[in-house]
């Protein structure tokens, strides 16, 4: 969508007067200064997502509109996690799952470790059920990026 | 040359071609109302008393002109009055660009005084808007603003214009673009041609076909084609609410408006029919009535401008994304170049079922000696205008009424709020047509509820000198809204008895005009006579009627088309 304040609100508004959902949103700028990339992950029949995209579509400031699901597509979400742990023996274990997850640990204090985890959402989920045993103080998600595969692409 | 912003908002203006404004002036528009006021032998500034209805009677002069309609207000208590107005010609499709001042640029955001974010109120009831952040934006975002309101599925498009840009301090260089480039609107206009084809194919198969046609064709200027493609198939024609005057009313192969208060031939057609094509409709739900009920055996052709139009609310057979007057245009070629005509036995078939229908005369009504009836007066106003006259309409029985009988054989004659059903939308709209057509008859239908929603427009009514014909059908309810709680409330009549009415006929006078009152049936046609014949004087008629007069048909809600309470 073109990178001019305002245009994220029409998006926003659109879901919540057509009271569609939005599951996840991520917005930045891309390498074209006038154009910014809304990711968002939302869900309904077939009918409805059809009619999202129209809408959408119908905005004057959204310059192209994909459906990631229409290709094979990978798709990433970041989050950090800030925890403590309950007992000192658990600090080994919190690096151990932090380690399966291929977490990175990027900050430390005397009582707590921040965790950087990124992958599929199902991932993140799992991760932070397995860090349910430790004292969790604070979960940041980026909201879902994503691409599709092979030489597909969405390119104005 | 360079100019100051208020130099440069009149001369985009002029740009465009606009001859009249509507608008109510106020601190932040002060700029430019100086420069409007020094432009006055080009552009007609149209003084209203209510800024609901400088936006109401710019919708007057779009939708019977088929150009931009324009309107100007102040920032904050000015703007937030324009808003019905707004989101009215957002649900209608109405070409508008609207003004609002706002405060300087560097105290938005501070709740300066009269500051309101209009963009954000009116984000999700406009076609777009836009805020001028710099002065040499200004005539580019005119210019788009045009634009993007009049192509394309029409509507309004607001522009927000900080006071500090007009205040003449700064100027720039002055240019009107000739063209605009918008890299994400580029509307469709011309049908894909396999698409074309297909519903070519689907028309000569067709046995009990109906054509659905609405505001669309009348916004597209293409009731010829229309006419020219029912003739040539010989195939029945209903109008939505919006589209009538689409296709001659007078017209045999004319079934009449289809819907909640439809005729029953129009709808029992669409309910037995084999193919509906929908042409510039939006199968909007006082249409459909019950969706699982709609049209079940039809398939559906749907030409609409709109892609989002098509399959919203009922799944479509073959949809044409384009044009109404490119698309039917197409469309007759491709059927004059086939050599397959429609079956002739199965369209006689057709007709003697449509006729069949027709003799129910859904539409009758008994003229009594004693109350007037609100059909028969607007039988009247019909027979004594020949159908020529523009009418606008308020909202509620009297609208439908309007709608049943009188019968319009062209477009853009038929001035009325469907979508949103804005009462108080009928005298300003008038004023805006009559402005708009000086020399022609201007009828205004209203009820005693509607008209007292904009009655201080009977002001500037006299300062312009509109000679609008006001007929008030009085029956001393919200009608439409006493009808309902007749019919699902078990007649518990909760505010809808409009206590204390005034006099209309000294309201009238007070406010400069003639004012009659009419009681006796025997006396309509000389009232309406008097009134039409004089080019002078608005008349306010304000016509007692039948206070418990039903609009029948009716499909009640919940119900399929073909489940009509008649009478
Ligand atoms: C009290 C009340 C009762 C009502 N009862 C009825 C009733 O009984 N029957 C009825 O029909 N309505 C009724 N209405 C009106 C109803 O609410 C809708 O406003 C109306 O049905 C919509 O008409 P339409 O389908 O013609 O669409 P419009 O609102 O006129 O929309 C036009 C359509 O055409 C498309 N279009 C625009 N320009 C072009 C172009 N150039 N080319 C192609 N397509 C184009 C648009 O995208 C849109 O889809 C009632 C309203 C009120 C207030
Ligand atoms: C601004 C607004 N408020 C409320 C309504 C709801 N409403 C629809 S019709 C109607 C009654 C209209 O009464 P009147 O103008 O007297 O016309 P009648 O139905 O009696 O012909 C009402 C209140 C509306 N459409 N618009």
């Amino acid at each position: 969508m073109e990178n001019e304040s305002g245009a994220l609100s029409r998006v926003v508004g659109l879901f919540s007067a057509r009271g569609y959902n939005i599951e996840s949103l991520s917005v930045a700028p891309t390498d074209d200064d006038s154009l910014s990339r809304l990711t968002l992950v939302t869900s309904g029949s077939e009918q409805i997502i059809e009619q999202i995209i129209k809408q959408l579509n119908k905005l004057i400031e959204i310059v192209k509109v994909s459906d990631l699901s229409d290709f094979k597509y990978i798709e990433r979400e970041m989050m950090l996690l800030k925890v403590e742990a309950k007992h000192t023996d658990a600090i080994t274990s919190i690096k151990q799952v932090a380690d399966i997850f291929r977490g990175k640990i990027i900050d430390l204090s005397n009582k707590t470790f921040t965790i950087e985890v990124s992958g599929q959402g199902e991932k993140l989920d799992a991760f932070l059920e397995a860090m349910q045993d430790q004292i969790i103080i604070e979960v940041v998600r980026s909201g879902c990026i994503g691409i599709a595969r092979g030489s597909n692409s969405l390119k104005i | 040359m360079e100019l100051s912003g208020a130099k440069i908002f009149v001369e985009s203006l002029k740009a465009e071609g606009v001859d009249t404004i509507f608008g109510y002036p106020g601190g932040a528009v002060l700029f430019l109302y100086d420069e409007l006021d020094k432009a006055a032998a080009d552009i007609d500034h149209i003084l209203v008393r209510h800024e609901q209805a400088a936006i109401h009677a710019a919708e007057g002069y779009a939708k019977s002109t088929n150009k931009v309609g324009v309107a100007i207000v102040t920032s904050g208590p000015g703007a937030t009055n324009a808003v019905t107005g707004i989101a009215d010609a957002h649900l209608d499709s109405v070409p508008l660009v609207v003004f609002t001042g706002q405060v300087p640029r560097a105290l938005i955001g501070n709740d300066a005084f009269q500051e309101v974010d209009i963009i954000g109120i009116t984000r999700p009831c406009v076609k777009h808007n836009f805020l001028v952040k710099s002065l040499e934006d200004l005539a580019p975002t005119i210019k788009k603003a045009f634009y993007i309101a009049s192509t394309g599925r029409p509507g309004p498009v607001l522009i927000d214009i900080p006071k500090d840009i007009t205040d003449g301090k700064e100027k720039c260089e002055f240019e009107y673009p000739e063209e605009v480039n918008i890299r994400s609107y580029n509307p469709n206009n011309k049908g894909n041609p396999r698409q074309i084809r297909l519903a070519a194919d689907a028309l000569l198969e067709a046995k009990t076909p109906i054509l659905y046609t609405g505001g669309g064709v009348i916004l597209s200027g293409a009731s010829s084609e229309l006419t020219e493609l029912a003739r040539m198939l010989n195939y029945p024609v209903t109008n939505t609410l919006m589209g009538l005057g689409a296709f001659p009313a007078s017209d045999p192969q004319f079934v009449g408006m289809l819907g909640m208060h439809g005729t029953y031939e129009a709808n029992m057609a669409m309910h037995k029919s084999d193919l509906v094509v929908a042409i510039g409709s939006r199968f909007d739900d006082r249409v459909t009535g019950n969706i699982e009920k709609f049209c079940p055996n039809a398939k559906i052709i749907h030409v609409d401008i709109d892609p989002a139009s098509i399959s919203k609310n009922v799944m479509v057979d073959i949809p044409i994304v384009g044009d109404v007057k490119q698309v039917l245009a197409d469309l007759i070629d491709e059927l004059k170049k086939r050599n397959e005509k429609p079956d002739k036995e199965a369209n006689t078939e057709w007709w003697n079922t449509i006729n069949e229908w027709r003799k129910t005369d859904c539409l009758r009504y008994d003229q009594g000696e004693e109350l007037i009836t609100a059909q028969y007066v607007i039988d009247k106003l019909w027979q004594l205008t020949h159908g020529d006259a523009f009418v606008c309409s308020d909202v509620g029985q009297h609208q439908m009424w309007a709608a049943q009988y009188y019968r319009f054989d062209k477009p853009n004659r038929w001035i009325n709020s469907g979508g949103l059903g804005t009462m108080g939308f009928g005298l300003p709209s008038a004023m805006g047509v009559q402005l708009a057509h000086p020399d022609e008859t201007v009828a205004c239908i209203t009820g005693d509820g509607s008209i007292q929603m904009c009655i201080q427009e009977l002001a500037t009514c006299l300062q312009y000198q509109l000679p609008l014909n006001i007929i008030s059908l009085n029956n001393g309810y919200l009608g439409m809204v006493r009808q309902w709680q007749e019919f699902f409330y078990q007649k518990r009549y909760a505010m809808s008895y409009m206590d204390s009415l005034p006099d209309f006929v000294k309201l009238a006078e007070a406010y400069g005009h003639v004012g009659l009152q009419i009681k006796n049936p025997a006396d309509v046609e000389g009232a309406l006579k008097e009134a039409i014949d004089n080019k002078q004087r608005l008349y306010f008629l304000d016509f007692i009627t039948n206070p418990e007069e039903n609009v029948y048909p009716m499909i009640p809600a919940g119900a399929g088309q073909n489940e009509m309470i008649l009478v």
